[in-house]
């Protein structure tokens, strides 16, 4: 199965831009499916971004984020070559990571 | 724009009729010509392929109050959807000409 | 009960007499022209937006608003429609159960040719959509069809689009009086007031591009197709030309027409032929 995580991250002189793009329902549980029930909750509540062993990027997130989430940041302390790891976890209990190269 | 005032009349008609009184009570006979006039109107304006989104829910509207034995409810709104039904058939049959004064030439 | 009608029926000849006193001038339009009609409606929105270069056009609402364009050009680094468009070529490729594949149904296998369609079928006699042809060749294929408003029917169109991306719409009218008959067809639909809010497609994109309906700002008519199938953030997904007319529809308070339906294949077709030689912009993304 490929993996939820599409990540790209570019490093220029001493600032790593980095874009991920994640495949996920982000379901809010208050949206009702053509049966008239709820669809559960089914939300990322952590997503990771390590670089060197550290964190560079920590998000808690809840049901307000949107399906399919796009996410775009900059961070300081990497160069080309190293390595990315993207990961998170989800309220049921799931979970996805992949790692990158910084290019 | 003498169309859309034309149209704009035929719309506040049934808000300024629905809040005239009611001689009597409605009972069900009345509801069933009230009903089957809207449905009539309502099948025209289906037919041209021109039915409003609102014509179908009011009309609904007025079955599920006459199933609930609110007949002054359900009257009120088969005649408020048998004027939208009118009105959308009105805007078929006078769009069949008016488009073109919105085409670009 | 009788007041009623007399008002109504009073009120509808007093429209119809102001209606035939104030109708427009009928232009004796006998011979349909859509070379005619591509050039007056390119030159209206040349001439109405002169700073939007022509092939911008095809970017929908991001040609009419700098800030809106940037957000859009850095999200397509990345863009939501990814996802469908990697479930569309692996679609595209894989064989139905009797061992054909897509590429079978359609001229060039079925890449690079999105910019052609829709076409008019003289041994029908109709326009033909490349939804349709979709569909047609998946049931010549002993598959079941795909719904036309999303999921595999938008994948699949976003996998065909991107294939042509850049491409010019090149989209034929033959001198067949059928097919002039569904471009004047699909032209009359668009200028059409339809729904209780009394818009025609006109109204908006004609009339309003550019300008704001709520918090939305409004695409030009011109090269509105040329994007599509589109990620929409409003649907958080991906939706065909079909799911386009119909949300168009029901958003004026019109009861939509069923998928192809002969208005929509010939709305389709207008659309498209007055765009010709815009580039193809698909899959795009979208508010």
């Amino acid at each position: 199965m490929a993996s939820s995580i599409r990540v790209r991250a570019t490093a220029n002189g001493d600032i790593t831009e980095v874009q991920a793009l994640i495949q996920h329902p982000m379901d809010t549980g208050f949206v009702k499916d053509a049966k008239g029930e709820l669809i559960p909750a089914h939300y990322i509540q952590q997503l990771k971004f390590e670089c060197n062993g550290k964190d560079v990027f920590v998000a808690d997130w809840g049901t307000a984020v949107s399906k399919d989430p796009y996410v775009k940041f900059s961070f300081k302390g990497a160069k080309k070559g190293d390595d990315l790891k993207v990961s998170w976890t989800d309220n049921k209990g799931a979970s996805d990571t992949t790692t990158a190269k910084i290019s | 724009m003498k169309r859309s005032l034309a149209l704009a009349v035929v719309l506040a008609l049934p808000l300024a009729l629905s809040l005239a009184p009611a001689a009597h009570a409605a009972n069900e006979a009345d509801y069933k010509t009230a009903y089957s006039a809207a449905e009539a109107a309502a099948k025209e304006a289906a037919g041209l392929r021109h039915q409003w989104t609102v014509t179908v829910s009011t009309l609904a509207a007025a079955k599920k109050a006459a199933d609930g034995g609110d007949f002054d409810r359900a009257v009120a709104a088969a005649r408020e959807a048998e004027a939208l039904a009118k009105a959308s058939v009105f805007q078929a049959i006078s769009e069949k000409e008016a488009w073109k004064a919105m085409e670009i030439r | 009960m009788k007041a009623r009608t007399s008002i109504l029926l009073g009120s509808l000849s007093a429209a119809l007499v102001a209606l035939a006193l104030t109708s427009p001038r009928v232009v004796a339009a006998d011979k349909v022209d859509p070379v005619a009609d591509a050039k007056a409606f390119q030159n209206f929105f040349f001439q109405k937006f002169p700073t939007v270069k022509h092939e911008d056009f095809v970017n929908g609402p991001y040609s009419m608003n700098e800030d809106m364009k940037r957000q859009w050009q850095e999200k397509e680094e990345f863009p939501p429609y990814e996802f469908a468009l990697d479930a569309g070529k692996e679609m595209f490729a894989t064989p139905f159960k009797n061992g054909k594949t897509y590429a079978h149904c359609f001229p060039n296998g079925g890449i690079g040719i999105r910019q052609n369609y829709p076409y008019f079928d003289e041994k029908e006699g109709k326009v033909v959509t490349l939804e349709l042809a979709l569909n047609r060749c998946r049931e010549a294929n002993g598959e079941a069809p795909y719904s036309y408003v999303k999921d595999e029917m938008a994948s699949l169109t976003a996998y065909m689009a991107f294939t042509s991306r850049g491409k010019p719409m090149d989209i034929k009218i033959p001198d067949d009086p059928r097919a002039l008959a569904a471009f004047e067809n699909g032209k009359r639909y668009f200028y059409t007031r339809r729904g209780q809010l009394n818009f025609s497609c006109a109204s908006c994109h004609v009339q309003s591009p550019g300008e704001r309906i709520r918090a939305e700002i409004l695409a030009p008519a011109l090269g509105i197709l040329n994007a599509m199938p589109i990620y929409r953030s409003e649907w958080s997904g991906m939706g065909t030309t079909s799911r386009r007319f119909i949300t168009c529809n029901s958003q004026t308070r019109a009861v939509p027409l069923e998928p192809q339906a002969d208005e929509y294949r010939d709305v389709e077709y207008f659309l498209s032929y007055v765009a010709n030689g815009l580039p193809i912009s698909g899959p795009g993304a979208r508010p």
